[in-house]
Order: structure tokens, then sequence, then C-alpha cells
């Protein structure tokens, strides 16, 4: 790239401060035939930043399985959309709104529960849960108090006003996310198979009708700048965040939903990162047609609005739409009744060009083929590194009388204790289908008006990705599955937010590929397509990349609601049963790096037979109505597991006497693991089922009153517990 | 039995207590858009919860002066029960139908949660059905304020209709969620035929919900 020998009258540093490399802009001016004027530059270097183009992932992402019975469209449109019975689909996709959440964490969050909300109603879907998967730096870092209260009540401000439940998410606290906080927001809506709505442009000299709120100056450059890294200066960027608005963005819903109602789009497509640019490119790119638009008529906030500021803006809660001309006018009076902006601003062609007028003047001709086809694509260098030993302790590596104050010290820590603090600040119940609440294993969400419903999880362990991303993008799939199975459903599909460093540095490649084929092999094995999905690259900070976060979103089915589990414990002299084989796995667990501050010792290993016999396992017993309640073993093992089920239904555990009473039987983090409170009178029959799966399942203990205990000596009151583990996130 | 659902822009609880009356009465209720200058003939007024105009400038002061309020006053001034939730209380307070403010939260952020309450006056049309109930409440602003002469005027004239309580109905500070002043939880108009209340009922309707506390006070209106 230095040695280029410029020879064009564009400047340089113009280029550079693009965002676009020098080859990139030579290729420009090949596409072209001539160099770009600036409104043209503006539109390649946000058609080209990484966050449109997927220039450095795409080769790899192409490589995860996305078809499967259930998938009725994978990656590639607004969101993945699945098939749930009786013609309903589910429509899901979760994306990163990481850089503006970190220089605004108010605005920078709202606005990416705003984007991913209207990516799924674009597609004709009524979104009817949010959920999230967030990380900060380490609690005591003096910015992740204000972060975390920033986060958490700009995705409550947008969600709650829209109206659209907050039901479920995830929050790690880590010091590789000090200088680059990661907000993942993912939304769920649900259509009818026969309703959905596509992007592709068509019938030419239909209109192309802009709706929605009027464009300003905000958010100009937002995914270049969402493309870069951050230094010290980054905080001068903070122009380049949104600004949200959640009452438009409601009244837009219910318009565009009001609309879809009636024969009249042709194609629909948000307006998100890239604004008007790249929602026209990718109408006429899916369509193979052209665009023509008179950008004089696009609804100004500002005065004397140029065509680069119109076509970079990122101005929320706007769509773009292609309308059968015969329905204009009964469209324009839908927009209307909701007082919200409705202008046609142009037609489709035949040229297959992008043409933008204003003032009759041409700002800019570009055929579309260069934007989108032609686009770089790079097969990053990539090392991939040796994944971090495994480490065996032995029982006497620790001492046994402490079990139980570490229980109580790590239960306490904000990446083990109650979430409570946060999802009360989300409306987590309107529209009165949330059928299991927050600080489940999966939320879970009654389809309107019948008796199903969809189970929802989103999940990564940012720490087991670092030392072994194969590993870790296995473990981040299978999480979310085990919890959507854990609450009585069937695991249908992901979506998935890779958040990663630089891609041109080897090792961070590396974990990219890494932690993909990690996701393929789990996504295979479990038959558990992804359909949708979001890249984020360049988290680092004065070139400290953020530790490999593969965050995914599952969404399961659950035919009967009856069938729903909760964690909580439901009745005393009911036996806790642990299905799958316990190991001892104690290197990277949360009693590892909580109470020795340890992180190494390696990341726990999945047998993918295992998982996949396990999970089936338990829904079959579950749908047999033989298990009261139930849990997946995660983060802190078994002993963080149990607790957390005698906290949600107030009742203590006495644990078997012949146990081994080690830490690393009670604090292992071995996978494919559930806990299951059966009646006393079904555990022979479910010992038998257990042989006959050839599944791992025994006795752990019986389910008592408000006290945990572990053998004669020791023991815990409940709601000791539940203070301390109430405590943790709302005291940062 | 005829009721009707006030619809502002930016109402989101409009279809589940729609829903909710529709479950209890078996009547489906009637939705009136905000644009509208009358409603017919009706046996219950619902102005909903959610964040109408976005909750801009002051909750519920823009919806208040939305063309339908006009007949909901004079509705409720000729005795039809007009029942409002949440952001549909803040309306109802800014349209002069109820006494006293709603200020933000005591805690400064919003709440989403069970709670508690138990009816104080037991003898109007909405109250007289409930005993203590559990229904989520989920606000900003429901910090219940009025000045020590208004509050003398609606404890002496039973306006008080819901507090917040404990398990065994006791009103103290600590089941208090949001610092509202004497737990109030809704109040009544003089006439007792308009309610404002701050948890959501149509949120502990079914038992889907988890809860079927919230049918009382439909119950009560519906029948």
């Amino acid at each position: 790239m230095t040695n280029h020998n410029w020879q064009f009258q564009t400047e340089r540093s113009l280029v550079e401060n693009h965002g676009l490399k020098l080859d990139e802009f030579e290729k420009i001016v090949e596409g072209l035939g001539r160099e770009p004027n600036l409104t043209e530059l503006g539109i390649f270097s946000a058609m080209w930043n990484e966050h449109c183009s997927y220039k450095s992932s795409k080769f790899w992402l192409k490589k995860l399985p996305t078809s499967g019975d259930r998938v009725v469209q994978g990656p590639g449109e607004n969101a993945g959309v699945i098939d749930i019975d009786d013609g309903d689909v589910a429509v899901f996709k979760m994306e990163s709104h990481n850089h503006p959440s970190f220089l605004e964490p108010y605005q920078g969050a709202a606005t990416g529960v705003g984007g991913i909300l209207r990516d799924v109603f674009t597609m004709g879907a009524r979104p009817v849960a949010n959920l999230n998967a967030l990380r900060f730096g380490e609690p005591n870092h003096p910015k992740t108090k204000h972060l975390l209260s920033g986060v958490v009540s700009g995705i409550g401000g947008y969600g709650n006003c829209i109206g659209v439940p907050t039901v479920g998410g995830e929050v790690n606290f880590h010091p590789s996310y000090n200088g680059n906080i990661l907000v993942n927001a993912m939304t769920v809506g649900i259509a009818k198979k026969d309703k959905i709505f596509y992007s592709a442009a068509a019938g030419i000299g239909n209109p192309v009708v802009y709706v929605g709120s009027k464009t300003g100056r905000d958010g100009i450059h937002g995914a270049t700048m969402a493309s870069a890294e951050f230094d010290e200066d980054s905080e001068d960027k903070k122009p380049t965040v949104q600004v949200g608005d959640p009452f438009t963005e409601k009244l837009l819903l219910e318009a565009c939903l009001e609309l879809m109602k009636e024969e009249a789009i042709i194609a629909i497509q948000d307006m998100g990162a890239a604004g008007l640019t790249s929602s026209s490119i990718e109408m006429a790119s899916k369509g193979d047609v052209g665009l023509e638009i008179d950008l004089s008529k696009v609804p100004m906030r500002a005065q004397n609005m140029s065509a680069y500021e119109l076509m970079l803006s990122e101005s929320q809660e706007r769509m773009l739409m292609v309308l059968d001309p015969s329905k204009e006018e009964m469209a324009r009076d839908i927009f209307k009744k909701w007082d919200l902006e409705f202008e046609v601003i142009g037609k489709v062609t035949d040229t297959k060009r992008l043409i933008l007028m204003m003032n009759d003047k041409e700002e800019a001709s570009i055929p579309i083929n260069i934007l989108v086809e032609d686009a770089p694509e790079y097969q990053r260098d990539y090392i991939v590194e040796e994944p971090s030993p495994i480490k065996e302790y032995k029982s006497e590596d620790f001492d046994q009388n402490n079990i139980l104050k570490d229980l109580n010290t790590m239960i306490m820590h904000p990446d083990l204790s109650s979430r409570k603090w946060i999802w009360e600040q989300y409306d987590h119940m309107v529209m009165a289908d949330t059928v299991v609440r927050p600080g489940s294993d999966a939320a879970v969400v009654r389809v309107h008006g019948t008796n199903k419903g969809l189970a929802m999880s989103t999940d990564c362990s940012p720490v087991y990705c670092k030392h072994n991303p194969y590993e870790g993008g296995k473990h981040a799939v299978v999480e979310t599955w085990r919890n959507i199975i854990a609450s009585g459903a069937l695991p249908i599909a992901i979506t998935d937010c890779m958040n990663f460093g630089n891609p041109e540095k080897p090792e961070i490649m590396g974990q990219f590929v890494e932690c993909i084929r990690g996701m393929g092999d789990a996504c295979s094995k479990l038959n558990y397509p992804v359909v949708s999905g979001n890249v984020s690259l360049y988290n680092e900070t004065n070139g400290e990349g953020i530790y490999p976060t593969p965050a995914i979103g599952g969404v399961g089915l659950i035919k009967d609601l009856s069938n729903v589990k909760t964690l909580s414990l439901k009745n005393e002299g009911n036996l806790l049963c642990v299905v799958g084989k316990s190991n001892n796995h104690l290197g990277n667990s949360k009693y590892m790096t909580i109470v020795h501050n340890k992180e190494d010792g390696g990341t726990p290993e999945i047998d993918l037979d295992e998982e996949l016999k396990n999970g089936h396992f338990v829904l079959e017993l579950i749908n047999k109505q033989l298990v009261e309640s139930s849990h997946d073993v995660g983060e802190g093992g078994i002993l963080i597991a149990v607790a957390e089920m005698c906290i949600a239904g107030n009742l203590g555990i006495t644990i078997d006497e012949d146990k081994e009473f080690s830490h690393r039987f009670y604090f292992g983090e071995d996978q494919s693991r559930y806990l299951l409170e059966i009646r006393p009178e079904n555990f022979d029959q479910l010992k038998q089922l257990s042989e006959s799966n050839n599944v791992v399942f025994e006795k752990l203990g019986v389910v008592d009153q408000a006290i945990i205990k572990i053998n004669n000596l020791n023991e815990i009151k409940v709601s000791e517990l539940r203070n301390n583990f109430e405590s943790g996130v709302g005291n940062i | 039995m005829k009721s009707h659902v006030i619809v502002f822009p930016g109402s989101n609880c409009d279809r589940d207590v729609a829903v909710a009356i529709k479950n209890i009465s078996g009547h489906q209720p009637q939705m009136v858009w905000h644009k509208e200058s009358s409603i017919n003939q009706s046996d219950l007024i619902v102005v909903p919860g959610g964040f109408s105009y976005g909750d801009y400038l002051r909750c519920g002061a823009m919806a208040s002066t939305s063309p339908i309020m006009q007949d909901v006053v004079k509705k409720a001034k000729e005795g039809v029960p007009v029942l409002g939730i949440c952001n549909g209380f803040q309306i109802l307070i800014e349209s002069g139908l109820l006494d006293g403010a709603l200020m933000r939260n005591s805690s400064l952020s919003f709440i989403c949660r069970d709670i508690l309450i138990k009816p104080k006056n037991q003898s109007s049309v909405f109250t007289k059905k409930t005993q203590v109930a559990k229904m989520p409440i989920a606000h900003n602003e429901g910090n219940f304020f009025v000045t020590s002469e208004q509050l003398k005027k609606i404890q002496d004239n039973d306006q008080i209709a819901f507090q917040y309580c404990d398990e065994n109905g006791n009103v103290s500070e600590h089941s208090n969620p949001n610092g509202s002043l004497e737990n109030i939880a809704g109040i009544l108009n003089e006439n007792k035929n308009v309610l404002g209340m701050m948890p959501h009922p149509e949120r502990a309707a079914e038992l889907a919900h988890g809860c079927e506390d919230g049918k009382t006070i439909f119950e009560s209106i519906l029948n």
C-alpha cells in the first residue's frame, strides 16, 4: 500500500479519510472508467467498508451450514426466517452496535435496538421479543458503571417505548472490553409464511418511496467509523452516533404492518448502516435493476443538505420501498394517518445503475455491479494458534472446607450474579405473551393467540473462545441449544454476531476462522443452522483486540406451552439429578477466574455426539411430563446451577453424602450436562430410560427446605445466597 | 356490554387490554383512534398503557389534548366508567379527570416487576371484587404525588383505589416500589367512575401470565 505512485487528481488524503485503501480506489477508477466525484467516493466508502461489505469475513461465513427443513430464508436478507408450523414463521437476527455504544452508551444501544427491530419488521413480521448480548470491561474499571447504566437504559428506553418486550440476554465483564464494549441486539418477530417481504426491487418505472423520519446530518459515515479501530481521539467521533426516536419507530412499525396487509409493497428495505446508500443499492442489486433517485425530494431535517450528506446520513427510523403504482395513494393515506413522511423520490429503471439527481444535476451514476459484485473480498492471512493446554486439577489442590464460602464469592460476582437490576429496567411483559421471563435458561414467548411458543437464548463464553477458538465457537452454539432444550423447546436455528479484533492481524483472523469452524461443526451436528448474522471487526483500542466473541442467539419452538420448564425448584422431597458426564474440568472455569484470578487451564471440550444424545434425552423426558424443573449446567458448574434453582424456587437441597466432595466436582465446567428435578416415584423409570439411551444419569440429592446442605457439616441458607446473588450487577 | 379502548400514537398496551376484556367478558372491545371526535354508547372506556407521543414533553400531556379526549372527559362526567392504566393514568391526570401528579420513580429508573396491591376503597365499581392482588408494574413515572390538602380531600372522599402492600396486605415503605405518596397505586375521581392505576391488570389476566389476580378488576366492571 505504501509505495503507490499517486497519479490521481483526487487527493490521496481524501481517499484515506474515507477508509478506502489505495488499491481499492484504483479498482473504483477502473470500474467507473474515471475518477469518482465526492458523492460517489462517499458511496463507495460506505459500501466497501467492512461493516457493509463483509470483505474479510465473507469467504469464511459461506462455510456455515445455513439450510434445514425449517429454514425459509437463510442469510442474505434483512433477517432469517424459520417455519414454526401452522403457516407461521419466526423472523430474527442479531446485530452489533459496539462502537457507537462505547462513544455514547444510551443512544448507541438505543439505536442498535431500533435498527434490529427495523430489520425484522421490514420483512413483514411483528417483533415480539428483544434480546441482547453485552460485554463490558472489568467491573471496577472507571468507565464500566457509566457504560453499563447507559447501555441498559438505552436498550430499555427504546424497547419499552416501542412496546416490544426485552425478554432475555447475557452480560459479561472482562478487561479485554475495557476500551471496546460490545452491544449486540437481537429481535425476534412473527409473520405469516405467505406474507414475507423481501428487498429485491422490480417493475421498471415503479415508484421508489421514502417513508419515516426526515433525513438530518446525524450519523454521517457511521458504518465507516464502525469499521475502524479506536484510539485516544475516538471521543471526537461522537457526532457520528445517531439519535434514536422510538416513538417514530413505533409509528413506522404500525404504518408498515398496516400497509403490508394490502398487496402494495413490491420491495422494502430499511435504512440502517449507510442509510440511503446501502438501502437503494441493496434493492437494485437484489432485483438486478437500476434506480434513479431525485435527492431534492428526500424529506430533510436540515437546510442545504448536499447529495453527499443525504446519501451518507444514518438518520434513524426510515424505510425505502418500491410500490405498486396503483396503490400509491392508498399507501400515502396510511402514512399520513400515522403522521409520517411519505415521498416518491425515484423510480426503478433498466439501466442497472444508481443514478442520483439533485436540482436537475446528475450527482452520481454508478453501475450497481461495481458496488456489489465487484466489492473487494479478501482472504486474509491467518495463523491458528495452539489452544491453551488443558490442566488437570486434583481434589487436594483446594481446601474442601471452603466450598460454600467460594460459592458465595462466585455468586455475587457480576459475571454470575442475578441480572435482575438489568431486566427490571426492561419492560419484559408488554404484549402480554411472555411465558418465561428473564432469569431462566431461555425466555419463552407465546405466539399470540395460540398455545405454542418460541424459546430464545443468547450466549457466548469469550474466555473459552480466547483459549481455544474452535471449542469456544462450538460452545457458544451449544450453550444456546442447551438453554432452549432446558426450557422444553426444540431448538431450530441461530443468528450470530461475530465480534472480533482487527482481521488484518493473522492471529485475530485465525480466531475468526477457528470460531467459525467450531460453530459450523456444532450447527451441523445439532441440525441447528445459521439463518442470519452480522460481523463486527476492528474491535480494538490502541492496538489491543477484544477477546473473540461470536455471540449466538438461538430460537426454538415449543408446540404445547404446558410443557414449558423453568429452573425454579418445585417441591420438597423431589430428587435433583444430573444428566451427562462430569469430568472435573476446572481450567478457565468461573471458579478459577473469580476465586483464584487465574485464566488458564484450557477450554472444556465438547463431544457433540454426547451433546446431541443428552439434549434429546432431556427433551424426551420433558415431553413425557417426567420433569418438574430443569436447568443446564453452564458457567460456574454444578453448584452454581443448584444454587440458581434453589434461589428461584426458594427451596434447598441436601446433596447425597456419597458424592465426591471436591471443588472440581462442584465447580467443574464439563459440557453437555443438565440438572433435572423429578418426582421420586419416577426415578427408576428414568434410570432405565437413561440406560437404554446410553445417557449418564445420576441422583445428586433431595429437594429440601431453603438450605443447601453438602454433607452434615456444611450448609448455607438460600436467603443468604439470594442476598448475595442479587447484590452483584447493580452495585458496580 | 360495550367497551372501547382508545388508541393514541405510541399506545402499546391497547391490544393487551382488548384481549383481556374479550377473554373475560366475551365481548370484543372497539378500538377508537385518537383523532376521532366521539365514542358511541359505552359501558367502559379504557385509556391504555404505552408511550403516547413518546412521552415527549411530559407523560400523557400531549395525548390529553387529542380530539377524542374531549369526549372521554364528557362521558366521564356523565358517569361512564373510565379506566386509565399506566400511561392511561398519566393521561387522565393531564386531562383533569383525576387529581395529583405522577413523578419519576424514586429510583430514577424504569421498573418492570410484579408488585402487590390492595384496594382501599372497597365499594367502587372497579375495586369491589379485589383483595390483595399480584400484578406487574412497568413504568418510569409512577411516583404519585398530591398536595396535603388534595390528599386529605381524596382520603375523606374514599378516592384511594389501590395501595402497594406486602403479602399480608401491610402498606409500608418496604412495599412501595416507586416512592408514591401513601403507597398510592391508583386513585378514583370524586364520583368513583374514573380509575387511574399504574399496575397492569391486563398482564395478570390468564394462566399463561402466571397469575390471574388482575381479572377481578375487569370482572367487577364488566359483569
